[in-house]
């Protein structure tokens, strides 16, 4: 058994800690959060240029066939940037949708764009009601001569204020819950009837929520089998939650490091605050929640992309459910032990500690993991 | 024993629901209930309204305007102001510079600074931490050197709650360098508008404006602005933070976020049902709410036994720290309960004009955003750490 990255793979991920060091600086991502785009063009069509936005696709897209490793470390640097681009909305779930689902002709329609960070893709898969559950849709598709009218509402698509195609869900059949009759459309962001409310994310990104109204596609937008969308979707979120497993883990290393360093060097009664034992004993329950975080990351990225099983359902819940409460203990707990200062705007702590804790509201938080976790351990 | 209100005390309950009722600002207590942002203008009007009713300052003797509650009084008056979504009273002038000058002040300045305080002409803020020194307050640098019938101050505070809107300012000074910190501090009363004084702004991780920098250069304050006598400061400073901690424990104001998270876990929907009939949530929210109904009553064990009089000693700490985690528990819970909504940050809904559609729930846009900046709960005051060792040293003797 051997846990480290081989050499490419190392290399792969040295690449992105270049460019991040290199692009990202506290100052500048604050500058990228505030523009209109919402983060840094240049940043992005570098991913591209270096062909990271290519790493899960096939070599001849210019990829790498990179599967969970691979993508986890290049989202682990971006974590540790805290990077705001939607790579993880375009390259790992938009493609990745598409990479699965998609005939012959869509995948030459988009993957090439996405795989050169071109053309950019968002999902929209969960809705107002749907807390989480990826089946929980009401948006409704009706045939109409060859093709659909798309009608409701897809929540918190981030990215998507910025994408060129949108991978949404939509009914086509069954009851709000059921997995039976979910099909996923591919809808241009200049579609007629397409609404999109843009806003600034509370950790520094941007998303919009998505409104169709009598949105017409054609039959060539229809990805994958009418109907059966329920499987793609709950494929493509687990290798996404690997992903952001990656992320997380760069997150909690900065934070860690940060808070590390600041009980060293901050003194109070004479004496570096690190003396204190609560805060050693505190800082090394810290460190111990890191440490579970990467051994769960590890493991979900090794199952990201082998084929669906209760074994790879059950190690993404277990995973998802310990980046959760792990990234809001070191969240807290690193806040806490830096007293004020990790309170303020100006310092970059407090924004990886928001990182964290608003990773744990994107593809379900520990709660929705927990049961879902217990639910496949009845099941076994 | 005896859990129950006497018929006065209900007597008195009565009276305080008839008032607010009558004279609380309907646009006022919604934005409070629903976690809005206050103006200044907002404080202001119902502290006049409290003023005129006689209710403002409940620490202070009657002669001074004050009105004599008894503890139970005054919980009664805290329990039902926080389920109404009256405004936290800003504590500075009121509940901390007040007493201090009531207890240790002279005449002149007794006459000079309470009435202004209870008009609300000045609107006062506590200048003790400094940026090396915020547990340990009493290594604080700011300097007051005496020249002839001024002090000339240099030095630098921060975390200054509110700053902004002040036109006073209370400050630990240091006046004396030869001896132990503790005895070379005075305490100060300093014009906001005095020259050489800076206030900038520091931005918390919610993106609100609620801490400020003061920077004092060469600023000359008359000596007749010290307090009491010269490095005696220390206390002074003390007295102050065993009132401040007994506020602390903000038992009304989890209750109050308590209903409105039952309120809005009945709204959000999981699986086709209201969240708050979802197992595991509803057991998340009987939890907290079991430890609340638990310090509750430690809380009213502690009035109990200070119903003579005084203020309560280090078993306030203990209900500091329980009292804070409880409220982070449940604003922990309601970012929970909007799911992937709390992630997006639409500012324009924290303002109860805002008359568009809202995003998801009319009360979402605030949660998150409160979350985070309720984790300064367990730092100030007294960080929950130091309010541990203040128990494991005063009480337990270790
Ligand atoms: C079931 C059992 C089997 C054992 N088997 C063996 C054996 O085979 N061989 C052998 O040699 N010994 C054995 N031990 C003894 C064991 O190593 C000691 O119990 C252990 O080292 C703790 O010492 P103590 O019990 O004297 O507790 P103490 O050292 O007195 O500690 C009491 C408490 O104080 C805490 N404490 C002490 N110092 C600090 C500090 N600096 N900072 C913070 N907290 C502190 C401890 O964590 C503990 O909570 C065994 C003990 C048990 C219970
Ligand atoms: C939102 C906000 C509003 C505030 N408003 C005001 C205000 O209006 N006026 C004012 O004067 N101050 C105000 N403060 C300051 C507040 O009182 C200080 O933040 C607090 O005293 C902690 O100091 P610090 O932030 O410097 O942290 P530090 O003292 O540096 O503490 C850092 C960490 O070390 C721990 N620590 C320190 N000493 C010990 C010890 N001996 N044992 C164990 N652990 C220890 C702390 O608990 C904390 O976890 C405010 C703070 C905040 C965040």
């Amino acid at each position: 058994m051997d846990f480290r990255l081989n050499e490419e793979q190392q290399m792969l991920q040295d690449t992105v800690a270049r460019l991040v060091r290199g692009e990202y600086s506290f100052e500048k991502r604050l500058e990228f959060s505030e523009s209109d785009l919402g983060f840094s063009e240049h940043f992005w069509k570098q991913l591209g240029e270096l062909g990271l936005t290519a790493v899960p696709f096939p070599e001849e897209l210019g990829g790498f066939g990179g599967t969970g490793v691979e993508v986890q470390s290049v989202m682990t640097e971006l974590g540790r940037g805290l990077c705001i681009e939607p790579y993880l909305q375009s390259v790992v779930l938009g493609g990745g949708l598409i990479s699965q689902a998609g005939n012959d002709q869509q995948k030459e329609q988009w993957l090439g764009g996405i795989a050169s960070g071109e053309t950019r893709a968002a999902v929209g898969l969960q809705e107002p009601q749907s807390f989480y559950d990826l089946n929980n849709v009401e948006t409704r598709a009706e045939k109409s001569g060859d093709g659909y009218v798309l009608n409701g509402r897809k929540s918190v698509v981030i990215g998507g204020h910025c994408a060129d195609v949108l991978v949404v869900s939509a009914r086509i059949g069954g009851d709000t819950q059921d997995a039976d009759g979910i099909s996923l459309f591919l809808v241009r962001a200049d579609a007629e009837g397409l609404e999109r409310r843009t806003y600034p994310t509370i950790d520094g990104a941007k998303g919009c929520d998505l409104f169709l109204n009598n949105v017409t596609v054609g039959a060539d937008a229809l990805l994958g089998a009418e109907g059966k969308a329920a499987e793609v979707i709950e494929y493509q979120a687990g290798r996404a939650i690997a992903a952001l497993c990656g992320e997380a883990v760069g997150v909690m290393e900065v934070a860690c490091d940060l808070t590390l360093e600041y009980l060293k060097q901050r003194k109070q009664f004479g004496v570096p605050i690190g003396r204190f034992q609560v805060l050693q004993h505190r800082m090394v329950d810290m460190m111990s929640e890191l440490e579970q975080a990467r051994s769960m990351a590890i493991l979900a990225a090794s199952v990201a992309d082998e084929p669906q099983s209760d074994e790879r359902r059950r190690i993404l819940a277990a995973a998802k459910n310990v980046i959760g409460r792990s990234g809001q203990f070191i969240s807290e707990q690193g806040i806490q032990s830096h007293g004020g200062i990790g309170m303020t705007w100006e310092y970059n702590f407090a924004h990886y500690a928001k990182r964290l804790i608003m990773i744990n509201h994107q593809l379900g938080d520990d709660d929705f993991h927990l049961e879902r976790y217990a639910t496949l351990l009845q099941a076994s | 024993m005896n859990m129950n209100y006497t018929a006065e005390e209900l007597a008195f309950r009565d009276e305080v629901r008839a008032f607010l009722d009558k004279k609380l600002p309907a646009d006022i207590a919604a934005k409070v209930k629903g976690f809005r942002r206050l103006s200044k203008e907002d404080h202001q009007r119902w502290q006049k309204i409290l003023s005129e009713q006689g209710w403002y300052a409940t620490h202070w003797p009657e002669e001074y305007g004050g009105v004599k509650w008894t503890p139970v009084q005054k919980h009664i008056w805290d329990e039902e102001s926080c389920r109404y979504g009256v405004p936290r009273s800003i504590p500075f002038g009121v509940n901390m510079v007040a007493p201090v000058i009531i207890k240790f002040g002279n005449e002149e300045q007794k006459q000079r600074y309470l009435p202004r305080i209870l008009s609300g002409e000045d609107w006062w803020c506590q200048g003790y931490s400094e940026p090396g020194a915020g547990s340990d307050l009493a290594s604080l640098k700011t300097r007051a050197v005496r020249e002839g019938d001024h002090y000339i101050v240099n030095g630098q505070k921060t975390w200054t709650t509110l700053g902004q809107h002040a036109n006073m300012i209370f400050c630990l000074v240091r006046t004396n360098t030869e001896v132990k910190a503790q005895e070379g501090i005075s305490f100060l009363l300093i014009d906001m508008n005095t020259p050489g004084i800076t206030v900038r702004p520091i931005i918390t991780l919610d993106g609100e404006h609620e801490v400020n920098e003061v920077f004092f250069e060469d600023v000359k304050v008359p000596v007749e602005n010290l307090v009491g006598e010269e490095d005696k400061g220390w206390t002074y400073a003390k007295y102050l933070l065993t009132y401040e901690r007994t506020g602390l424990a903000g038992i009304g104001l989890s209750k109050a976020a308590l209903q409105h998270l039952k309120e809005l876990a009945s709204r959000r929907l999981k699986n086709g049902k209201p969240l708050i009939e979802d197992t595991a949530f509803s057991q998340r929210i009987a939890k907290v709410e079991i430890d609340l109904m638990a310090a509750a009553i430690s809380n009213l064990r502690i009035i109990a036994s200070v119903e003579g009089g005084g203020v309560p000693g280090a078993e306030s700490s203990m209900l500091k720290v329980r009292g804070t985690e409880i409220r982070q528990s449940i604003n922990d819970l309601a970012r929970r309960a909007i799911g992937p909504y709390a992630i997006p940050f639409v500012e324009e809904e924290l303002d109860l004009d805002y008359d568009g559609d809202y995003l998801s729930d009319e009360n979402a846009a605030p949660l998150a955003a409160q979350y985070f900046n309720n984790r300064k709960l367990s730092i100030f005051g007294g960080s929950n750490e130091i309010q541990k060792n203040i128990v494991s040293k005063m009480i337990l003797g270790l």
